[in-house]
């Protein structure tokens, strides 16, 4: 019997659709609330953690994203492990969802033929086919698994033609892989989400969107959207575009997208997941996410006091001049822990913050844990990073459920503002 | 060798009893539990400030009041009870100020428990090519700004009183252990006057014991010198130094349990720098209490794990199918949960993979301790030297010579 992966919505508000993801996992017992996000690892490992100090974090996900990309190179032993990756890796009791890339790391082009793409592993590129490619899920046996697609059309500079090329080869790959998920004994009660590619081409992104939805597909990845590939707005238009014509009861994934601006700007275009890279890129650039995503409880207080962000730690934000240690991709929901001006500052990363991090460590000595290269560093970082991405999700639920969407908005955007009104 | 003791309940009370009065202000009580009836080792319960440390013990370094990685809790729950700080590091970054303002080294790191630190002067002569040493202290150009600095004894304890350590080591004036000559006789002299100059610059006494550092090198007349005077002071502990340092191991262990067989029996005796599991076993039997080494994690970085039969190196391909644990009869929480094929795996993407390595050689280092420890109190410490020794080499010919001899030189007959 294929499972009953099944997404109940109980209420849409601006566009933002909020529900449970019920019926996950090989007996149906695991959930996930949208919108939501995925837990981010390498190697089936969240970066930095073990077992014991990931374990300190609050409502993890349910759902764990683990990559081919990662997971191409182990095949052989994944094989002969015969329990999948989560035996393998020693992971905790969760659902898996395997996506082919991973997000943060660049994929060099032109490496996409009519029958493969391909995959970057420690020990150089690896070439896939729809057959490895299903071997390879067949090895990792997860519970919700991406099609393989060709998902290189993001550059701004894609031809039509390209483009168009990109949509066909995605939907002949889903068509194999359906096919040989049919016949995989150990994929028999995992669901397979098509993805929907077309680059910033709208009839092309229609197109990719309807075909896709025609199959029998549990739920939907949408590709081709990250950050840099194009701005804001035409990214907009575009999902719109695609979850108008998707079906309600199936969860749509995006991939790439991590900045809380544009998580809220996605989901209020219909999209219901979204991976959980951005708390690790922030971690590896030394900085820690303290923007405000808290809204007064009592919606009549609300419009009086309007908090600026200097308030919420009493500080100046870190972001108005980036210090030599900045890191050009910092962005304004974050402070950069390696400043100077953290050397003696003994609070805590974020006032409140119940992580480990948080909960046992100052910022001075996070400071000096970065600036003498410890590995701790990461560590504490990751375990606050992920609980602040973890809580920012379960606000924008709350939001939802408290019709207040429009103030929490309001109060995450401001962040963004910082940097314009402290210039 | 010392006799034994009963290890009855009353009488360890009254044993304290008295001990607290051979040295009332320190804030140190060695309780001995047991002593081997045949080779020179002890176990013994060391309370100090923070917790009470079972000995013999392995102390774990980390340098820049962190552990490679590890959390204070994940190193709690291996029951660590005691690990390193490096005032050099510590006092370069963040520097004695800030970590007096964190309440101390213990508040900066968060670690409730003990922590020790060493004078700075060996990291000063090891790291720092541009040392100097007059009667006045060390003078060394700092690698970070390039200043000339003077580290004298009063201000490596001054540094250390700041760090708030439970044991604090003396300023010593360190030669290589492979230097021979009139320089290792001066050193040992000025080191029994730095050791007088620290005694009188400690703030805190009464909340900071403070340790002399034997010295003297390979020369047996020097060592015992240095004991003799040394061991004068009123200190509530000694080490052993200036060892471990690249000389042979038949001079070492010499060295070793020469300076044991004069330390007084009520005092704890740390071993400085000792970390391999065959070094650590030898000296238990030579009298030793207290160990540390920067190997055990240092190594696991490099994937390197520690077993009972030597050392995995996990990185190499002979791992990548191996669905064992590092070690199957290993309880740490690496061993309990994942493969060596999968920290094989996972070296390649992620510094994770270091800290489970990590956690494991802590385990197995203290691990190790406490089974030498048990077998001492169960009396049958000779027995579980030769089955270390058994399970660590494929035969008695590859028994290293220097440990036959040191271990039989304390009775114990390995091949
Ligand atoms: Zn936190
Ligand atoms: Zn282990």
């Amino acid at each position: 019997m294929r499972s009953v992966m099944k997404l109940e919505l109980s209420r849409v508000v601006q566009g933002c659709r909020l529900g449970v993801l019920n019926g996950l996992g090989k007996t149906g017992q695991h959930c996930l609330e949208v919108p939501g996000c995925l837990l981010y690892t390498r190697c089936a490992t969240v970066p930095h953690l073990t077992q014991d100090t990931l374990l300190t974090l609050s409502d993890l996900p349910s759902v764990t994203q683990v990559t081919v990309e990662s997971l191409a190179e182990h095949q052989e032993v994944l094989e002969e492990c015969k329990e999948g990756v989560r035996k393998f890796a020693g992971l905790h009791n969760t659902v898996l969802f395997c996506s082919l890339h991973d997000s943060v790391n660049p994929n060099p082009a032109g490496h996409v033929t009519n029958k493969t793409v391909s995959v970057w592993g420690s020990g150089g590129r690896i070439e896939l086919t729809a057959a490895r490619f299903m071997a390879i899920q067949a090895a990792i046996q997860p519970d919700c698994y991406q099609s393989m697609a060709d998902g290189e059309t993001w550059q701004a500079n894609s031809s039509r033609k390209r483009v168009r090329k990109a949509v066909d080869r995605t939907l002949a790959h889903l068509d194999e892989c359906l096919m040989l998920h049919q016949k995989t004994q150990e994929l028999k009660q995992a669901e397979i989400f098509g993805v929907v590619e077309g680059g910033d081409i709208m009839e092309e992104r229609l197109r990719s969107t309807r075909e896709t939805a025609k199959r029998p597909v549990g739920g939907f990845v949408l590709d081709g959207f990250h950050s840099a590939a194009m701005n804001q707005d035409v990214r907009g238009q575009l999902i719109q575009a695609i979850t108008a014509e998707l079906p309600h009861e199936k969860p749509r994934l995006i991939l790439g997208v991590g900045c809380p601006d544009q998580v809220i700007s996605c989901a209020e275009a219909g999209v219901d997941l979204f991976e959980s890279f951005f708390p690790f890129q922030v971690t590896e650039r030394g900085c820690a996410l303290n923007f405000n995503y808290t809204i007064n409880p009592d919606p009549e207080t609300a419009g009086t006091s309007s908090p600026t962000v200097l308030e919420l730690n009493g500080e100046t934000p870190a972001v108005t001049e980036p210090s030599k240690n900045g890191d050009e991709n910092m962005t304004t929901f974050e402070i950069n822990l390696k400043d100077k001006r953290y050397q003696d500052d003994f609070r805590p990363l974020e006032e409140g913050c119940d992580c480990y991090c948080c909960q046992k460590h100052t910022r001075a000595y996070v400071h000096h844990l970065l600036v003498t290269n410890e590995l701790l560093a990461g560590v504490l970082l990751m375990l606050h990073n992920m609980a602040h991405y973890l809580g920012f999700f379960r606000a924008l639920r709350e939001a939802i459920v408290n019709d207040r969407l429009q103030d929490f908005k309001n109060r995450v955007l401001s962040c963004r503002e910082r940097d314009v009104s402290f210039k | 060798m010392a006799a034994p003791i009963a290890a009855n309940t009353h009488e360890r009370e009254s044993s304290m009893a008295s001990l607290k009065a051979v040295s009332s202000v320190a804030p140190l009580a060695l309780r001995i539990v047991a002593e081997c009836p045949v080779s020179k080792a002890r176990a013994c319960t060391l309370t100090l400030p923070h917790s009470t440390v079972s000995t013999p013990v392995f102390m774990p370094v980390g340098t820049q009041g962190t552990m490679k990685g590890i959390t204070a809790d994940q190193l709690e729950d291996l029951d660590c009870h005691i690990c390193l700080g490096n005032t050099y590091h510590l006092g370069m970054r963040p520097g004695p100020e800030l970590i007096e303002k964190a309440k101390g080294l213990h508040g900066f790191m968060n670690w409730k428990r003990n922590l020790l630190t060493d004078s700075g002067g060996f990291q000063m002569v090891s790291l720092v090519e541009l040392s100097e040493v007059t009667e006045e202290g060390v003078t060394f150009r700092s690698p970070y700004d390039g200043k000339e600095i003077l580290l004298t004894p009063e201000q490596s304890i001054t540094i250390q009183n700041s760090l708030g350590s439970d044991i604090m080591m003396q300023l010593d004036d360190v030669v290589s252990s492979t230097v021979k000559g009139p320089r290792v006789e001066e050193a040992m002299h000025r080191s029994v006057r730095w050791l007088d100059r620290c005694m009188a610059a400690n703030k805190n006494p009464d909340r900071q014991n403070l340790f002399a550092i034997i010295q003297g090198g390979l020369d047996a007349k020097l060592r015992k010198a240095c004991l003799d005077e040394m061991t004068k002071r009123d200190v509530p502990g000694f080490a052993i130094g200036g060892l471990s340092g690249g000389e042979e191991k038949d001079d070492f262990w010499k060295m070793v349990t020469l300076s044991t067989d004069h330390l007084p029996r009520e005092k704890p005796r740390y071993l400085m720098g000792v970390g391999y599991a065959l070094d650590l076993v030898v000296c238990v039997a030579l009298g030793c209490d207290m160990f540390d080494c920067v190997f055990p994690t240092r190594t696991a970085r490099f994937g390197s794990a520690l077993v009972p039969w030597g050392s995995l190196q996990l990185k190499q391909k002979q791992y990548a199918k191996d669905l064992q644990p590092i070690d199957p009869d290993c309880q740490c929480p690496t061993c309990r949960r994942h493969s060596r094929a999968y920290l094989h795996a996972l070296f390649k993407s992620d510094t994770a993979a270091m800290h489970h390595i990590t956690i494991h050689n802590i385990s197995y280092q203290l691990t190790l301790m406490r089974s030498v420890r048990q077998s001492i109190i169960e009396k049958r410490f000779p027995e579980f030297v030769k089955a270390f020794m058994k399970r660590m080499f494929s035969s008695s010919e590859q028994y290293p010579s220097w440990a036959v001899e040191a271990l039989q030189s304390v009775n114990i007959t390995v091949n």
